[in-house]
């Protein structure tokens, strides 16, 4: 395939939204069209996967409004595996959409659907970007096409919290990550994405932690503290929002940018000889630690779950600071499997309320023997948070810790032991109550299951949390190409 | 010498002879065709007028054949030509869109009036763009002047009428002062004419007159242009105008103004005066900061939805303002950049505007809560072009913004805290754009209605042609972008 053909990818999902909101009045199209939109997507983008992973980097400019600053999709390892993911995982967060909405009888069901095909195309925006003028476009379009889906409700609350994920995301990326793309361009000329980086040469040492600091920051996406307060507040979306968007598409978008940015822009050897840099180091484990002990003290389920996804988060970003070959590829790796533990444990929960319409944690004593296939799938998610084997948070872990060892980074070593710690103090009570204490008094128990679409769903991604153990070679071959320049 | 010849001559002299015969005519709705028209084909004239210039460069034309400095010259460069095409663009997007509205603002006995003070106000502004020299400006910023003061007032709004007695105070002050300024100008070098004032100002440089009409002149215009804390007039004049009028005037009257503005102080005065730009700067720096600041904190308060956009009206001034002060080339084209980018914006949201009173009958946001459910499309339209008055990329807000910023970053010292003050009131902006769309998609509609409303499909359509333009010109700013490059030369290099 020509490289022309990559802003297909972008479009499949914009004429879906299209598709999508011409055959609201029919329930049934609509959701067919959705679920064809992302399996043709999926097909679409993995069809690149080989030829990427063969060494090929294609690239296309679609316009060029300033000189230095132009509309281009590339595709590279990093952005290949996020559009793979985003991808795969939207037709499993469909089928999983269509049984929680109908099944919770949610209003506005076309704008619903809409909306996601139109964030999905966005995030296909973002792995797709060749320069930061196109990602910081993709990252404002991905913000404003899911404050819908987050003030879904339209009640007041709800509406109160979508400002607060407005707000702190458009606040931040205009005013830090903007002046940090036009500092970037008016210090080297472009916003190229290139390997090794552009930095270089261009901004004196101390300035160099001033400009990663605009750009961590400014990246609201990736909930480093202390510009993590939207991640709670998104959760009163429906949950196969907070599934998909805030557990991989929006969040992992998030940390993604970071990666790249350190990796593509300020070049991962550059950035390892920079004393001014290091400080990102200390709040990721900050960020790492305090979400995690914050966690430990939820009740809500959902909100537990989006500290938690705080906490790994800035796992991501930490690999990536540690800077050294096998912590990036930690890093990649850790974006996917902690996508397909999150998203899981996020069903699970969304499974839970359209089932037993249960939110809160000591509801959930003993329903593990009325909803076996839910509460099992989120035992896996749960273990693979925790990185125990064989799930996919181990594989990720491992790579992560190899990586602070080859830098004798002590920093990263503790806080990834500790936050392991955290994570299972907060998870396995939840495991055990959920299956071996009594049923909780004054709670309704005459439910099943929840629905078939939504076992399904779950049931797919637990699979796949558990496959990523043994199955991960291609996307440790793809990703190892980022660090192939770069010294063992 | 063919018709093409006589282009810039055209471009004042068709609507000005139009609209006595407009006023002939019986109903409102031939005089409404017949304004459109002549507003389409003035469109269509500055369209010509800019190919030319991209083509061969500035125009000259010789009033009656009289060579200047004796005989009335009328001189077309690139910076006319953004300003041509932004009169009449605007002009032909509210008579165009604004049909309906201006039916129901408008006596119908009274419609062929008003039709013939719009013609004759895009006159005086096209005759502004083109004149070559000082008194000629004066004449048509008169003509246009007046013939604006009958627009706002004439809707059915009576607070329109203290409005624009302000607005004519005002505005006559500015005028005024301007004059004067001409005045000294004139006394010391016999000319009026642009281009000859920059040659033989050269001989009286430094003599007190020549620097009290610099003085003079700068806040004459600086009144017109309702640059901060000098636009007073503006935020009344704007909400209570008929809404189509407000499209139009919100669009372009006060960039005419900035536009003069930058002609004197950079093509006159620029070259000769020592130290002029650090004057200059020093002035006007300032206060378009506090406009940048303080117009968009008034902004997020404002009740009114039109008195919202007014004051946004008067931060996006402010914004062009600071970047023509910089005094750098890159500085001038931020500002004639945002000139073109911030009237496709503003254009396009007041012509929303029109379309939400057109079937909510108020442009008070208390009672357009639930709006964005009831007319979907016209809200999607606003938002767009909010967006680009915001500066998100990919549309036309974002290229001038980025110019503004690159620009200020070259400021020793000051580039950082300029930085800052831009982006504040950027997010400003989306605070009081957001609590708009927030309310009108969220907020419980008045009443029990919440059956669909929306306006008829033209208007709808020309709606969204003005909010993808905003899109257009964001990933494609080619025309604009070469204009502002030959005005710049133009005014950083004097007139030919």
């Amino acid at each position: 395939m020509g490289a022309q053909t990559l802003p297909v990818i972008l479009l499949l999902p914009l004429l879906g939204a299209v598709a999508i909101a011409l055959s609201g009045r029919w329930p049934n199209v609509r959701e067919a069209i959705s679920l064809l939109t992302a399996v043709t997507l999926a097909v679409l983008v993995f069809s690149w996967f080989p030829d990427v992973s063969a060494g090929a980097r294609p690239a296309v400019t679609l316009s060029e409004p300033l000189p230095g600053l132009s509309l281009a999709l590339s595709l590279e390892p990093l952005g290949m595996m996020f559009a793979c993911i985003a991808s795969f995982l939207w037709i499993i967060n469909t089928i999983y959409s269509i049984g929680y909405m109908r099944g919770n009888r949610e209003k506005h069901q076309t704008r619903f659907y809409v909306c996601f095909a139109l964030a999905i195309a966005a995030a296909m925006g973002i792995a797709l970007a060749d320069n930061l003028f196109t990602l910081f476009l993709f990252y404002e379009i991905l913000t404003l096409s899911t404050y819908p889906l987050v003030a879904h409700k339209g009640d007041a609350k709800t509406i109160a919290s979508a400002r607060v994920y407005l707000g702190i995301l458009i606040g931040t990326s205009i005013g830090l990550l903007l002046p940090a793309i036009i500092w970037t361009y008016v210090a080297t000329g472009t916003t190229t994405f290139t390997l090794g980086g552009i930095i270089q040469g261009n901004v004196p040492g101390p300035a160099v932690g001033l400009l990663l600091g605009l750009f961590v920051f400014g990246i609201g996406k990736a909930a480093l503290m202390p510009v993590h307060r939207w991640l709670p507040a998104a959760m009163v979306a429906p949950t196969p929002v907070s599934a998909l968007l805030h557990a991989v598409a929006v969040v992992k978008a998030g940390v993604f940018c970071v990666t790249k940015v350190i990796i593509y822009i300020f070049g991962v050897d550059f950035l390892f000889s920079q004393p001014s840099a290091q400080w990102l180091q200390y709040v990721a484990a900050f960020t790492i630690i305090s979400a995690s002990v914050v966690a430990l003290y939820q009740t809500n389920l959902k909100r537990m779950l989006a500290y938690s996804t705080i906490a790994q988060l800035s796992y991501v970003i930490m690999a990536t600071i540690i800077l050294k070959p096998l912590a990036e590829i930690g890093a990649a790796v850790h974006i996917a499997a902690h996508a397909f533990g999150k998203i899981t444990l996020f069903f699970a929960a969304g499974a839970i309320y359209t089932a037993a319409h249960k939110t809160e944690l000591w509801q959930l004593a003993g329903i593990g023997r009325r909803m076996p296939i839910t509460m099992g799938a989120f035992t896996i998610g749960a273990l693979s948070m925790i990185g125990v084997p064989p799930t996919g948070g181990f594989v990720s872990k491992w790579f992560i810790l190899a990586g602070a060892f080859q830098a004798e980074n002590y920093l990263a070593i503790f806080t990834i032991i500790a936050s392991t710690a955290l994570n299972a103090m907060y998870f396995l009570p939840i495991i055990y109550f959920a299956w071996l204490a009594p049923d909780a008094p004054d709670v309704d128990m005459a439910h099943g299951e929840a629905p078939p679409a939504i076992l399904l769903a779950l049931g797919v991604t637990a699979a796949l949390t558990i496959g990523f153990f043994f199955f991960n070679q291609p996307l440790l071959d793809l990703e190892s190409q980022l660090v192939q320049s770069l010294p063992l | 010498m063919n018709l093409a010849d006589h282009l810039p001559a055209l471009q004042v002299a068709l609507p000005l002879l139009t609209a006595p015969l407009v006023i002939l005519l019986r109903t409102g709705f031939l005089a409404w065709l017949a304004a459109l028209l002549a507003s389409l084909v003035s469109l269509g004239l500055a369209l010509l007028l800019t190919a030319a210039v991209l083509e061969t460069g500035t125009q000259h034309y010789a009033v009656g054949g009289w060579a200047p400095p004796f005989g009335i010259a009328l001189t077309v460069d690139g910076l006319s030509a953004l300003v041509l095409l932004l009169i009449t663009g605007a002009s032909s997007l509210a008579l165009a869109g604004g049909r309906q509205s201006l039916r129901l603002d408008i006596d119908n006995r009274r419609a062929p009036m008003f039709y013939g003070a719009w013609l004759i106000a895009m006159a005086g502004l096209c005759g502004i763009a083109v004149a070559g020299d000082a008194f000629n400006v004066f004449v048509f910023m008169e003509i246009s002047s007046l013939a604006t003061y009958i627009l706002i007032a004439a809707g059915r709004d009576r607070r329109a009428l203290s409005a624009v007695f302000k607005y004519l105070i005002i505005g006559t002050i500015g005028a005024t002062f301007y004059l004067i300024g001409v005045g000294f100008i004139y006394m010391m070098t016999g000319t009026l004419n642009f281009a000859d004032m920059a040659l033989r100002l050269n001989d009286v440089i430094e003599t007190r007159p020549i620097i009290i009409a610099a003085g003079f002149i700068t806040i004459g215009l600086a009144l017109k242009a309702a640059i901060f804390p000098l636009h007073i007039w503006l935020p009344r004049a704007y909400t209570y105008a008929p809404n189509a009028v407000t499209v139009f005037i919100a669009a372009c009257s006060t960039k005419v103004s900035i536009y003069i503005l930058l002609r004197f102080n950079y093509a006159v005065f620029h070259g000769n005066l020592l130290g002029h730009s650090d004057l200059f700067a020093v002035f006007i720096i300032p206060l378009a900061l506090s406009g940048i600041l303080l117009a968009s904190a008034i902004a997020i308060y404002q009740v009114n939805l039109k008195k919202m956009l007014a004051f946004s009206s008067v931060a996006q001034i402010g914004y062009i303002a600071l970047a023509a002060g910089l005094a750098s080339q890159a500085g001038l084209v931020a500002a004639l950049l945002h000139m073109f980018n911030h009237a496709l914006a503003k254009g396009t949201l007041f012509l929303c505007v029109v379309a939400f009173v057109l079937t909510s009958r108020s442009a008070t946001i208390a009672n357009l809560h639930g709006i964005g459910r009831r007319m979907p499309w016209t809200m999607a339209a606003f938002v767009l072009a909010a967006l680009s008055l915001v500066g998100v990329p990919g549309t036309a807000g974002f290229i001038s913004k980025w110019y503004l910023v690159t620009a200020v970053m070259e400021v020793p010292g000051w580039g950082v805290p300029l930085v800052v003050a831009i982006i504040a009131s950027s997010l400003m902006a989306v605070v009081y754009v957001w609590k708009f769309v927030e309310v009108a998609y969220y907020g419980k509609a008045p009443g029990d209605d919440t059956a669909a409303m929306e306006v008829a499909l033209p208007l709808r359509a020309l709606i969204w042609v003005a909010a993808l333009s905003n899109v257009y010109f964001g990933l494609f700013p080619q025309l604009p972008l070469a204009l502002a490059q030959s005005g710049t030369s133009t005014l950083l290099g004097g007139l030919n």
